[in-house]
């Protein structure tokens, strides 16, 4: 296995794309980041995708976004993972270079959710979940959170105000990302004010519908040594499943997956949670950031929540989360998200995070949730001197 | 639900039959034919009793495509008698009534239609328990 460095990052705002196809924003965030990487024709594209073909009737994403990114002829297909996609994709773009059977890798997660009306893309997203068994009971993916949320407060004894910080942490470390769809802070106020979707998960409490891509080149560490930047290796790419149906799994307030896919990380980096720097966690829901606090060793079970009402979660503190406004803030352009935040953790490693740069900051972990914690993909980021 | 699935699920979703593993006896809802437990394949059908008690539920205010006219509507996760936790709507009840632990008994009901000119479909939904009603 050889050492695998990220050399290339490009990312388009995320956002309402009114005027951008999914094409041309997965060509466009492809290109960037091959540009900015300098080393030429990669030796394959993966793209990481969930919703194209429900939402823009487009499948064969590899071919269509190698052609119209200038790489026409280069290996390609989509990888899917639900709302993992982008985070299953750069997985296996690890693998590839990690593996020999690649130089340079380009990963490029890309989502299009406003091509349909607000309906079809519920039951598009939906897809993610148990179709036979969740979603023909009329669940979207905002009352399977909900379920779990509900269950959270009642064995915990929580109330919803508690997982305020979640929302207001993210928002305020988003007004200093550019590419942030929600560059606005709220206040906890607003959080309580704001209408429910599925009771008890109110519209602050989940991440909105939009569209974005963002791409890594990925090349072995030798390689990387040579070009003469921050050098970013991926100290560790783990993935782990879980059953698809929340009614299906061993204890639904766990993240086994998460749990899984964070000890093999961990035990790939040789470190230990207290080690992270700064975590880019799957902030799709507030219910999601307590649950995954606690599986990825941040937190005791039942005290994720405590972490956010502690301000242990922001820029400062000791476990930054969202740091460039997360899933919440920053948006959550569903097959796009584990690219984002990858990209976002290797902004923060090269010292390059601007207002939001975590000082000295040495390893990052990125975590990308697909379905309600049924694909759990962990990626660790190491800054190399 | 397409015609076919509406179909092939039929036993399940109009009858509550689910499956027992032959090799550790996990009662499983709904069928899977391949035990999640043990790993055996687990094709011998059980028929559920249908009551059992709420273990998680929520108001849906915004539905996907097929439910919109229904909101708000209640689903939850039902905690079987037998053991395995089902995802189901509540019906016979409004949502500031629920509660965790509200025992509950599986009824069939009308659930979405695919369109003006597509088929209707039914399935399991839960409503108090009416042996409970009657005792408050």
């Amino acid at each position: 296995m050889r050492e695998v460095a990220v050399i290339g990052l490009g990312q388009t705002p995320v956002g309402e794309h009114w005027e951008s196809s999914l094409r041309i924003l997965g060509s466009e965030a492809t290109y960037l980041a091959l540009e900015d990487a300098g080393t030429g024709l990669p030796d394959a594209l993966l793209v990481g995708n969930m919703l194209s073909g429900l939402s823009c009737g487009q499948e064969n994403l590899g071919a269509l976004i190698a052609d119209y990114a200038g790489i026409r002829g280069v290996p390609a297909a989509k990888i899917e993972a639900g709302c993992a996609s982008g985070a299953a994709a750069l997985h296996q773009g690890y693998i590839m270079v990690a593996g020999g059977m690649a130089e340079t890798v380009v990963v490029c997660g890309v989502e299009k959710m406003t091509e349909t009306s607000q309906p079809d893309t519920t039951v598009a997203l939906a897809a993610a979940a148990d179709a036979e068994n969740e979603v023909a009971h009329g669940l979207s993916f905002v009352g399977l959170n909900a379920l779990l949320m509900q269950r959270y407060l009642y064995e915990y004894g929580y109330q919803r105000a508690d997982f305020a910080n979640f929302a207001v942490t993210a928002h305020r470390n988003a007004v200093n990302n550019p590419a942030a769809m929600f560059r606005r802070a709220i206040t906890p106020e607003a959080f309580m004010k704001a209408k429910l979707i599925a009771e008890p998960v109110g519209l602050l409490d989940s991440a909105g519908i939009a569209d974005g891509a963002a791409a890594l080149v990925l090349a072995p560490l030798d390689l990387a040594r040579s070009l003469g930047k921050p050098l970013v290796r991926i100290a560790a790419s783990a993935a782990a499943t879980d059953a698809l149906a929340i009614h299906d799994r061993a204890d639904i307030l766990e993240l086994r997956a998460a749990r899984i896919s964070s000890l093999n990380a961990y035990a790939q980096a040789g470190i230990q949670p207290e080690d992270i720097d700064f975590f880019e966690l799957h902030d799709a829901f507030t219910i999601m950031s307590a649950l995954s606090l606690e599986a990825n060793g941040f937190a005791e079970r039942g005290q994720g929540v405590r972490l956010a009402m502690e301000e242990a979660i922001s820029l400062s503190g000791r476990i930054p989360i969202a740091t460039m406004g997360g899933l919440k803030a920053r948006g959550h352009p569903v097959g796009a998200t584990g690219t984002y935040q990858a990209l976002e953790a290797v902004t923060q490693l090269r010292g390059e995070a601007g207002a939001n740069q975590i000082p000295g900051c040495v390893l990052g972990m990125t975590q990308n949730i697909g379905g309600s914690g049924a694909n759990i993909i962990t990626h660790i980021f190491e800054r190399v001197s | 639900m397409s015609l076919a699935s509406s179909w092939r699920t039929r036993k399940f979703r109009l009858g509550f039959v689910g499956e027992i593993c032959p090799q550790c006896h996990a009662k499983l809802f709904p069928p899977r034919d391949i035990c999640p437990h043990c790993g055996g394949p687990a094709k011998e059908p059980l028929a559920f009793s249908g009551h059992g008690t709420v273990y998680s539920y929520t108001t849906m205010s915004v539905a996907p495509r097929g439910f919109e006219g229904q909101t708000p509507y209640v689903a939850a996760l039902v905690k079987t008698e037998e053991g395995p936790l089902v995802t189901a709507q509540l019906t016979d009840v409004a949502s500031d009534e629920v509660f965790i632990g509200m025992p509950v008994e599986m009824v069939t009901r009308h659930i979405n239609e695919e369109g003006d000119d597509g088929i209707i479909n039914y399935h399991f939904k839960f409503r108090p328990e009416l042996a409970a009603a009657a005792k408050h």
